[in-house]
């Protein structure tokens, strides 16, 4: 069982958690300018990462805001718990304790960049440029 | 239910080939869809000079881990005849494989506890009937009668309200499998190389032309990947993206006790799959951890909840005790089906996406998969489940079959 720091209600137990996938997916800028390759990447196609990943969770049964975390994906560890609509951190630090409320709105409403339709993903654990305000 | 002993081992079912310098076809990963592909493409197309790369050792991925249930009652028309066709080979397998991996057909019963489950499930029969697929509706007494350790009482939170049931469905023992796989494979000239991780791909252009290992560098013509939970991480490498999320998926096993459970029972409603296992064992699985994950293991509240639902169903297992838990890495699809065919780079094809369910459909994956290797095209059952249905919109959306039980 994972134990989590929500920003603003400080560690609890995962079973109070509930996962929201890959952090920093903006909603694209022009939904009608993407063509179906690139409504598949907006819809289905997530970073799938084997190491430090950027997602999304809501403390469902606590304060139910959304938060980020930066967790490694083979190990667990918990590296970072930021608040939604921040920039990733660049480095990973130890998750504090507790932090400050964020009524920031999820940046994946109000991203400015269209998913990336590149073959390559090797940056895709690093937000999209313009994914973060 | 099958008592029968298991084959003596011999000492040895395949050798342990340095690689070659050059391959016509190269497998990555060495677990059951791998082996059986590899199997198909000697037996089938003719292709012995050929290597199943694996990173570990033979069959010790989701193979290893899974809980044997095979079975064919899927909704859509495409699931149903791509598992039916496996099932159908899973029956003449251990002939044609000179191996009796103990393929036990002692039905599986998938249970409804609402109104909602009893309409998708009698669906689901008509549906399964129509393709041919044996299936059946059982009210609560037939369950009781086939089943008689479950608890059909409505003094529980979800009472059963009833049951689909595929007579020929079953288990299998999923490390035979992998072994009459491989040694079928090593008589045909295939070579199996373990300790073998893929770190990269050579590519002229946009065509595959080679992979970088551990053990060196491999050219080949063609690649397989048959990598289930790191098939993401290998299309990184070769340059390409997968829609595939890869999530912990954890199953436990009991002390051996009798034989008191003489089919497989699977609710998604209360979250559970069971059977008892051919030395006793009850077996058990559910559904995977929410979050993704690289660590072959979960967090304990979804053992917590997959016994409490198990204890409701059968208040038996109330005194039993979890010898083992362990989890494996499945890589699931938004639609809950399966990846297979070509891929964005040249000569490069992918199986993957099975998720929580690849191992029913070991045969067929491997079967369609040579087809689709060695001709370059798809195999008419697993073109339905190429990349291009998340582009197209033609999702086979197995949820409601597949979600939790497979």
């Amino acid at each position: 069982m994972l134990l989590i720091s929500c920003p603003n209600c400080g560690s609890r137990d995962e079973t109070e958690f509930h996962y929201g996938g890959q952090a920093h997916v903006p909603y694209p800028e022009n939904p009608n300018d993407l063509n179906d390759r690139e409504w598949a990447e907006y819809l289905f196609y997530r970073a799938n990462t084997k190491g430090t990943f950027a997602e999304r969770w809501v403390h469902s049964t606590g304060c139910r805001q959304w938060f980020n975390m930066l967790r490694d994906t083979v190990t667990y560890d918990i590296q970072a718990v930021y608040p939604m609509g921040t920039p990733r951190p660049a480095s990973a630090a130890p998750a504090p304790e507790s932090g400050t409320a964020s009524l920031a709105p999820d940046s994946t409403t109000t991203g400015t960049a269209g998913p990336s339709v590149s073959a390559t993903s090797s940056a895709s654990t690093t937000a999209p440029k313009g994914a973060t305000k | 239910m099958s008592t029968h002993q298991l084959p003596e081992h011999p000492d040895f079912l395949w050798h342990n080939p340095e690689p070659k310098s050059s391959y016509d076809a190269v497998i990555v990963g060495g677990g059951g869809h791998g082996l059986a592909t590899a199997y198909f493409l000697a037996k089938n197309h003719g292709m012995t000079n050929i290597a199943v790369l694996e990173k570990g050792w033979l069959a010790g991925g989701n193979m290893a881990r899974n809980t044997t249930i095979i079975r064919s009652n899927y909704l859509w028309d495409e699931s149903a005849a791509i598992y039916e066709h496996a099932l159908k080979l899973w029956e003449i397998l251990p002939e044609e494989l000179e191996y009796d991996f103990l393929f036990s057909q002692r039905g599986v019963m998938n249970l409804a506890h609402t109104l909602g489950d009893v309409r998708e499930s009698i669906r689901r029969v008509g549906a399964n009937k129509l393709n041919g697929v044996d299936a059946e509706w059982l009210e609560p007494d037939q369950v009781k009668e086939l089943c008689p350790i479950l608890n059909i009482s409505d003094n529980i939170r979800y009472p059963v309200m009833g049951a689909t049931y595929q007579p020929r469905a079953g288990i299998a023992k999923h490390d035979h499998v992998a072994w009459a796989f491989a040694r079928k494979c090593d008589e045909l000239g295939v070579d199996i190389i373990q300790n073998c991780e893929v770190t990269g791909f050579l590519k002229d252009g946009n065509r595959v032309v080679g992979v970088k290992t551990n053990r060196g560098t491999i050219n080949t013509e063609k690649v397989g990947l048959c990598a289930a939970g790191h098939s993401s991480v290998l299309a990184e490498m070769a340059g390409f993206r997968l829609p595939i999320q890869s999530h912990p998926l954890q199953a436990l096993v009991s002390e051996l006790h009798e034989p008191v459970h003489p089919t497989v029972v699977m609710s998604n409603h209360v979250h559970v799959y069971v059977s008892q296992a051919h030395k006793g064992e009850l077996v058990m699985g559910a559904g995977v951890d929410s979050y993704n994950g690289y660590g072959q293991r979960g967090s304990f509240h979804v053992i917590e909840h997959q016994m409490a639902a198990a204890v409701e169903l059968f208040p038996i297992f109330a005194r039993a005790h979890v010898l083992r838990t362990w989890g494996g890495i499945v890589d699931t699809t938004l639609d809950a089906s399966p990846i297979v065919g070509l891929s964005p780079v040249e000569n490069m094809f992918v199986n993957c996406g099975w998720g929580t369910g690849g191992f029913k459909g070991t045969p067929a994956a491997g079967l369609t998969f040579a087809h689709t290797i060695a001709t370059g095209t798809p195999h008419k059952l697993n073109k339905p489940f190429a990349l291009e249905r998340f582009e197209t919109g033609a999702l086979i959306d197995e949820h409601g079959a597949a979600a939790v039980a497979h």
